[in-house]
């Protein structure tokens, strides 16, 4: 009798939360469905779900075929959040390994001051990051993109507190036998922080890739763009021709989504990690 | 111990040691020349020159030598712009709604999935996905949908009876309650994945302790689920709070801020004084009024939260 209750009530609640679920997912049915249309179908009401005339090879094609092509955009991204991410993973796991394994003095202020830094908000620097960035020439260059984002004190603070777990044993006994520290950071603690690696640059990836703000302010040549500038040359190009539009914004997202549905677990526990120990 | 009887017998392996210890503090700073590289160019170095900028007036286009020191200027000059004052009331305006709601929504969302629902996993990744979508790509669907005269949601509206709709993004009255919306879209499924973490770290027991004193499931949520996800509302209103403080890539894409002022913010304003007119010294200044006040959001909420663990 009890079970039949609860079920009846789990089921409420399925079907009250699929009803939600329905609003969060609404915009981007209409976004795929808008691709496949005419454009004159694109804002008849009531709204075709399923188009009735399908024009998704020209609308594919003003996407992926124009003057610079939208696979040029994804190679943009997928280099600097590639390159990114290596680097933010090797530089803040270096001083990870240097925060939590090895004694020395003054660490303990550095780590304080550093701390200290994490406070500035990325936008109160862009003005000097901005004139900082022309001086070393790297003004609309990927490079002066990925210069700024190799560096990550939240990502160095949650590799430490990771490393911090792990047994010193190790190290001590490597110590002892006048180990190459180098190699006990890339033989023996890299490996074991593989968990906390993975999580890091999954996020640290995903902020690249979805990064407006940077490639708005740095870049200016459109073949350097990566693909949230790219959508905006479709917007400013296409004006409102929303299902090429569309178009480009199912480019944009589908895949991404594809690889977070097979990656979700990672994803979610990623996140909510760095959420509960930042 | 031991070690310690072997050093005082043996004094040539206490040479080794300090030996050791030396080579440690090298290579200790050896592993963190690069982090402190960076963290001098792209934040120290920055920071000062910023400071220095916000006491100057400069037009980056003129050279270096164009820079020309103008005392409190652009501080008095901050605090007499209409537009930094309506900036900041929109800052507030879009942080007092996007946290409470986004929250509040959350952990109805978050405690509905993480106790009693079919088909958990669809419900976590369903949610999640206007957040991992790229906003530029999402912000691009929202403005087809909020087209003023024949958008889907304003074709909805009109068709329900609602004579005259907002206009959205084109709105004076509206523009930034669109993009609060769309942000609050966004942001939920990252909350309740949030939350679920939270969840996940309270005891089963205590329910089942509640359940036979006969408590109800209101009761268990409101003297169980809320008191011990303390640091998780804790976490999120940070987090939330300060993100807020600094959003910028939907309205520099979808609004410019506008129309007319309407939906401007205090990174928006660095961005416009910045980087479309070239008023470096100007920029600077904002960008400290910035820093000043994320960084009493921060200590406030770190005050609040030291508090509440001692009491």
């Amino acid at each position: 009798m009890n079970f039949a209750k609860l079920d009846k009530l789990k089921l409420v609640n399925t079907i009250v939360l699929g009803m939600i679920s329905i609003f969060f997912l609404v915009p981007l049915i209409w976004m795929l469905s808008t691709s496949f249309k005419y454009e004159s179908d694109v804002l008849v009401y009531p709204i075709e779900w399923i188009p009735t005339s399908i024009n998704v090879v020209n609308n594919f094609k003003a996407v992926w075929m124009a003057d610079i092509p939208f696979y040029l955009f994804y190679y943009n991204s997928i280099k600097l959040a590639g390159i990114m991410t290596l680097f933010t993973i090797l530089i803040s796991s270096m001083a990870a390994f240097s925060f939590s394994m090895l004694h020395f003095k003054g660490k303990n202020l550095v780590f304080f001051l550093m701390i200290t830094l994490m406070i500035i908000p990325e936008q109160s620097t862009l003005v000097p990051r901005f004139i900082l960035i022309r001086w070393l020439g790297l003004y609309n260059t990927h490079e002066a993109l990925i210069l700024m984002g190799m560096f990550s004190i939240y990502f160095t603070f949650l590799i430490r507190q990771y490393m911090i777990s792990i047994e010193h044993d190790y190290m001590e006994a490597a110590k002892i036998d006048g180990a190459n520290y180098f190699t006990i950071y890339w033989k023996i603690i890299l490996p074991l922080c593989k968990p906390i690696l993975a999580t890091v640059g999954i996020i640290k990836f995903i902020w690249t890739w979805n990064d407006y703000q940077n490639p708005l302010i740095f870049l200016l040549d459109r073949k350097l763009y990566p693909i949230t500038m790219g959508i905006q040359l479709f917007q400013d190009d296409y004006a409102d021709n929303y299902a090429v539009i569309m178009m480009a914004s199912v480019s944009a997202i589908i895949p991404l989504v594809l690889v977070f549905i097979i990656l979700q677990k990672r994803v979610i526990n990623g996140i909510s990690l760095g959420g509960v120990k930042g | 111990m031991e070690s310690g009887k072997v050093i005082q017998e043996t004094p040539k392996i206490q040479i080794n040691r300090s030996k050791v210890k030396q080579k440690e503090a090298i290579i200790g700073w050896l592993f963190l020349l690069p982090e402190m590289i960076g963290l001098a160019l792209l934040y120290v170095f920055p920071l000062i020159f910023s400071l220095i900028l916000s006491f100057s007036q400069w037009n980056l286009l003129g050279g270096l030598s164009g820079i020309e020191f103008v005392g409190l200027d652009n501080f008095k000059q901050m605090f007499q712009d209409e537009k930094v004052l309506i900036a900041i009331k929109n800052n507030l305006q879009f942080t007092f709604m996007v946290v409470p709601i986004s929250m509040a929504i959350s952990l109805v969302l978050a405690v509905v999935i993480h106790s009693n629902v079919y088909l958990q996993s669809y419900f976590k990744v369903a949610f999640f996905i206007p957040y991992i979508s790229s906003i530029i790509a999402v912000g691009a669907v929202w403005r087809a949908l909020y087209h003023p005269s024949a958008g889907p949601i304003n074709q909805f509206l009109m068709s329900i009876g609602i004579a005259d709709p907002p206009k959205w993004l084109a709105d004076t009255s509206a523009s930034l309650l669109a993009i609060i919306i769309i942000t609050i879209w966004t942001l939920i499924g990252y909350v309740v994945v949030i939350y679920i973490a939270g969840l996940s770290n309270i005891p089963p027991s205590l329910y089942e302790a509640a359940s036979i004193d006969g408590a109800s499931n209101f009761q268990k949520f409101y003297k169980i689920t809320l008191p011990l996800l303390g640091p998780t509302h804790m976490f999120l209103a940070i987090t939330l709070l300060i993100g807020s403080f600094k959003v910028f890539d939907l309205i520099a894409f979808l609004t410019d801020g506008g129309p007319i002022n309407s939906s401007t913010v205090l990174v928006y304003l660095i961005y416009e004084e910045g980087f479309q007119k070239y008023n470096m010294g100007y920029a600077s200044a904002l960008s400290w009024l910035l820093f000043a006040i994320v960084s009493v959001l921060t200590f406030l909420t770190w005050k609040v939260q030291n508090n509440k663990m001692f009491n």
